[in-house]
């Protein structure tokens, strides 16, 4: 059982000396709680937002197609097809008489990178312009994933490349991916 | 020779620094804290190198996994949505279900079996497999109803705050239309993320996010 001490109960004249205790708590427990909890809210927290890539689509209206069409100049037009396993046919111009034959290559700073750089250089030859250059129209086949699609629309970011926009496919492309075994 | 002496020294240490410390960091933690949502559908994002940041609020994600859909509305929409689900699809809801739905997250059920699923607790409601997705093929195209219905939605609270002389025009302008935020999975395939984009411009929602995790340009 407890006891309570209350002093002068006993009654045998003793003063009661009120007892000098350390002032120093110890606060080791006290510590230990605040990191744990620390460490709890800082892994449940979320406090970096996601990052996004803004993406903008050409209107897709079917009743004002035919109004606006500015002609893209074709020395300027690259190209890209995605196929499958990561891989990559492009070509400069258009698909029946290219300017630059279609050409496999793969993603990555060697791969995709450095054909856009390279084409860049041969684009602005076509335009006096500076903010002129090249233009890419991105086609990814049924056999592409998601992260080709975004692969490829980083590497637009990093190329700095003037225009972009996300095309459908046409059975032609198709078939020229199927002949070079890439779909 | 003199004796060396060993100074005896405490073995305690003064806690008191230490302890301030800690406690200025959790109430900083406390204080920022969001909680993580559990998702119905945990994707891993492809990554890129833009650092963008997704907007804080007024932004709606569309999460895509295993070819599924999952669609998250933010939270002040949420209730003017189920609103106009139930007008347009001739269902009823009862308080409880609205307060449910204002507090569930992200969902991907068919409309069939929203009900049962907002009956559900949370617990049950996130774990795999309970929620099959929106369907968003041509023939039931539910996801592309939520969209616009979402969008109606974040508007008309606009629309009153506007008319009340809350925000201005420009402000207007700007908050209006609700953002969509595309959350994939890297592995997915573009066809399954095509009709998706399809759906929005079917709508004339243009312009759109990718959510994407973060790498520097060396890959």
């Amino acid at each position: 059982m407890a006891e309570l001490n209350t002093g002068g109960g006993s009654g045998d004249g003793k003063k009661v000396r009120s007892k000098k205790s350390n002032p120093g708590v110890d606060l080791t427990a006290m510590v230990d709680l605040a990191f744990l909890l620390i460490t709890f809210f800082m892994l449940t927290t979320t406090l970096s937002k996601p990052q996004s890539m803004p993406l903008a689509m050409p209107d897709k209206n079917p009743k004002d197609q035919v109004i606006d069409r500015t002609p893209i100049p074709e020395d300027r037009m690259m190209t890209i097809l995605i196929g499958k396993d990561n891989k990559i046919l492009w070509y400069m111009g258009i698909l029946k008489t290219p300017r630059i034959q279609p050409t496999e290559a793969a993603f990555g700073k060697d791969g995709i990178r450095r054909e856009i750089l390279k084409n860049t250089a041969y684009a602005k030859k076509f335009t006096d312009k500076a903010d002129e250059g090249l233009i890419v129209n991105i086609k990814a086949s049924d056999a592409a994933s998601y992260k080709n699609l975004v692969d490829i629309l980083d590497e637009m970011a990093i190329n700095k490349v003037q225009l972009y926009a996300i095309g459908d496919i046409t059975p032609e492309e198709v078939t020229l991916l199927k002949d070079k075994g890439l779909y | 020779m003199a004796k060396h002496k060993i100074s005896r020294k405490s073995t305690r240490i003064d806690m008191t620094a230490m302890c301030d410390v800690a406690f200025l960091l959790l109430s900083f933690f406390v204080m920022t804290a969001t909680a993580k949502q559990p998702e119905p559908k945990p994707v891993d994002t492809p990554a890129s190198t833009i650092i963008d940041k997704l907007p804080e609020e007024g932004v709606a994600t569309i999460t895509v996994g295993d070819k599924q859909v999952f669609f998250t509305i933010p939270r002040a929409s949420r209730r003017g949505t189920l609103e106009r689900i139930s007008q347009e699809k001739g269902l009823t809801f009862t308080e409880k279900e609205y307060k449910a739905f204002e507090g569930m997250d992200g969902f991907g059920v068919p409309l069939n079996q929203l009900k049962s699923l907002l009956s559900k607790s949370s617990a049950v409601r996130n774990a795999p497999g309970v929620q099959i997705g929106i369907p968003y093929d041509t023939i039931n195209d539910q996801l592309s109803d939520w969209v616009k219905l979402a969008r109606e939605a974040h508007k008309a609270i606009y629309e009153d705050q506007l008319q009340t002389g809350k925000i201005n025009t420009e402000e207007f302008g700007k908050k209006a239309d609700l953002g969509i935020a595309i959350k994939g999975d890297a592995k997915e395939d573009f066809m399954t993320v095509k009709r998706i984009i399809d759906i929005l411009q079917e709508q004339k929602k243009n312009r759109f996010f990718l959510i994407t995790g973060l790498r520097n340009k060396d890959f």
